[in-house]
């Protein structure tokens, strides 16, 4: 195993990050923990990049202990934070060659590895890190990550904050380094990236909900979702509320996600009953289920 | 060695790159060894006085010319009456009001005693002592000459020599003290600024999740420091040497030697101090607060130890400015040798080693 987690729960004062989390990760597998803010995925993070003792529990991390054999794994992880953390004086040039050189190698070693990313950067370095664009600075700060050739590497939020064009390229990125075999454990906040990962744990209030790929996790949700529409949205929802078949209701874009509690959900009878309800322009249509459904019914 | 190599370039990446901090490190000592050598003195010069003559004759003037004449005192009025002198008190207009009474000629050439009476303006007790003295010193000198004919019968003549600084200049006094204090704030507070920068700005954590051990980042920290507090020191000497005419008795080497070894143990307390704050401003209010008001109060920089309540020259004890300040007086002034200076030196070599030890001790190898 890449990353195996057992049994680990962490508590800051009065609050618990973590509680009694578990999974593993196989070696070149991309991974990912999906959750909102404040889930406990950046402590997690931290305990896997030996930032932070947990409370309780082993980790291990390429067969080191993160405890006792915590700088072996300095020595081949790799870790971006959730904050960009590089050096905003330095230029990209500066910094790339700054943490190549701390971890005893150059740019020209691994260049193979980083080649795709930095040359979409390489026309700026010269510029200071603190003058590039959100995409860029993430772009900059996984070249850092990689230079040296990590076998894993650690992605906290890395398209927190990135436009949707540069998110889409960051995990195009991924997907390549993961078929060079660097196994990527990487968390984000945005449930649509789950798809691209191979397996997921869904995460929130420090605990695990599910951990599968992404499809499975889709399937399992086997109610049937409806997306409906109506005139007035608040009204809608208010409506649905007081159905008496009702399951689920969710705001979903200009949609309310809907699952009903029976099998054979009939939608004209809602229609009819929405009618009453003085709503006009009403749709009811079947649609696909989405990661965040699935974590909407997980997290209910 | 490459790593190290490495690490210390990016300091001084930082710092050529903070130009404010830049002009701040070099200006400073410019002008603070300006602003004391040639601003703050504890001489007196010109000081604006008053006479108020009751006598107006002979002796009285005399008395009054020689004063003039003197290059401590100019005289600013001559008053009328005794109420005219709470008055000239209060507009801060002289520093002391010189009352001759009555019949000064005659009774001193009857009675063969006559009365001055020095009153002082004591809201700066430093100044009104020195006035009081010089004015005392001159009647005193007036005096002898009027008795040159006279056999005194016998008389006690003190011969002072002022030894080490004949001239008594105070810039003698504050060159040793500025050094001292802009080599502590220099060392002290830029290091703990730029350790805790890296806590600041997140880039800590990337360094503890790499194989740079704690020494390798402490020593990497302390080194561009080292660099510059030398220079600075350098500055500071040669300052005062070619501007202020102020000797260097003993050697230089050893001069040196020491001031690397006082910044050292001034970057150790720096260090020390950014394991125990977590941002910039902490570790700055810390350095100012936390340093420099004992480096300027307790170090005998200013005010002279022996003269401090007991418990106050205990605590003195255990600032390294204090011992710092004996070692370039002594090798400044006094000429004198390592034989007369290794005890202060043994003491200063003892807190540089306890501070480095036990910062690498408290640096943190995790984040909490």
């Amino acid at each position: 195993m890449s990353i195996s987690v057992s049994h680990i729960s962490k508590s800051y004062k009065k609050v618990k990050a973590l509680e009694n989390i578990s999974f593993d990760v196989k070696p070149g597998e991309l991974f990912g923990l999906i959750g909102p803010d404040g889930a406990g995925k950046t402590t997690l993070f931290r305990i896997l990049t030996t930032l932070m003792l947990a409370d309780d529990g082993i980790a291990k991390v390429d067969n080191f202990d993160v405890i006792t054999d915590y700088k072996n794994i300095r020595n081949c992880v790799g870790y971006m934070p959730g904050k960009f953390s590089l050096y905003q004086d330095l230029t990209v040039e500066e910094n790339l060659n700054f943490f190549a050189t701390i971890f005893g190698t150059t740019i020209e070693e691994n260049y193979d590895l980083i080649k795709e990313i930095y040359i979409q950067i390489e026309p700026f370095k010269t510029r200071r890190a603190g003058n590039l664009s959100g995409g860029m600075k993430q772009k900059l700060a996984l070249c850092c990550a990689l230079i040296h050739k990590p076998t894993v590497l650690f992605l906290d939020e890395p398209t927190t904050g990135v436009d949707p064009v540069s998110r889409k390229e960051f995990w195009e990125m991924l997907k390549r380094l993961q078929h060079k075999g660097i196994t990527i454990l990487v968390s984000t906040p945005y449930m649509d990236e789950a798809s691209m990962c191979d397996r997921i744990a869904l995460i929130q209030e420090g605990k695990i909900l599910e951990i599968d790929k992404p499809e499975l996790i889709v399937k399992k949700h086997l109610k049937d979702i409806y997306n409906i529409r109506a005139n007035d949205m608040f009204l809608l929802i208010q409506s649905l509320k007081s159905y008496k078949n009702h399951y689920s209701i969710y705001p979903f874009g200009e949609f309310v996600h809907y699952t009903d509690k029976n099998k054979d959900f009939n939608s004209t009878e809602l229609k009819k009953y929405l009618e009453t309800k003085k709503l006009t322009n009403i749709i009811i249509e079947k649609t696909t289920v989405t990661i965040e459904d699935a974590f909407m019914e997980l997290a209910k | 060695m490459k790593r190290f190599v490495g690490f210390i370039k990016k300091e001084f990446y930082h710092i050529f790159r903070d130009k404010r901090s830049l002009f701040i490190l070099f200006g400073m000592p410019i002008a603070q060894i300006l602003l004391f050598g040639f601003a703050i003195t504890n001489e007196i010069n010109n000081v604006d006085i008053a006479i108020l003559d009751h006598s107006k004759n002979v002796n009285s003037t005399e008395v009054i010319n020689k004063i003039s004449s003197s290059k401590y005192f100019s005289i600013n009025k001559f008053l009328e009456m005794e109420s005219e002198i709470e008055s000239i008190f209060k507009k801060g207009k002289v520093k002391a009001v010189l009352i001759f009474e009555q019949n000064f000629g005659s009774n001193l050439i009857k009675e063969k005693k006559a009365t001055v009476q020095v009153v002082t303006d004591a809201t700066d007790p430093n100044t009104a002592n020195t006035v009081s003295n010089y004015v005392n010193g001159i009647l005193q000198q007036y005096q002898k000459q009027q008795n040159k004919s006279i056999d005194p019968g016998f008389q006690v003549l003190p011969e002072t020599k002022m030894m080490y600084n004949s001239e008594l200049k105070s810039v003698y006094m504050f060159v040793p003290g500025v050094m001292t204090i802009i080599l502590m704030l220099v060392s002290a507070m830029m290091t703990s600024i730029s350790i805790t920068r890296e806590k600041e700005q997140g880039t800590m954590e990337i360094l503890l999740v790499s194989p740079l051990k704690p020494v390798q980042v402490i020593l990497g920290k302390v080194f561009p420091y080292i660099f510059l507090s030398i220079i600075n020191a350098l500055i500071i000497i040669v300052l005062s040497i070619f501007i202020f005419k102020m000797p260097v008795q003993g050697s230089l080497l050893l001069l040196g030697l020491e001031s690397i070894l006082f910044i050292v143990s001034a970057l150790g307390l720096g260090i020390l101090i950014s394991t125990i704050s977590e941002t910039q401003q902490t570790a700055m209010m810390i350095s100012l607060m936390g340093l420099m008001l004992p480096v300027i109060l307790l170090s005998g920089f200013i005010f002279p130890i022996a003269s401090m309540p007991y418990p106050l020259q205990m605590i003195s004890n255990i600032i390294p400015a204090k011992w710092f300040i004996i070692i370039v007086k002594g090798i400044m002034l006094k000429g004198v040798g390592i034989q007369f200076l290794w005890k202060e030196s043994l003491i200063l070599l003892f807190m540089t080693v306890f501070f480095i030890v036990v910062s690498i001790k408290k640096y943190k190898i995790r984040l909490e």
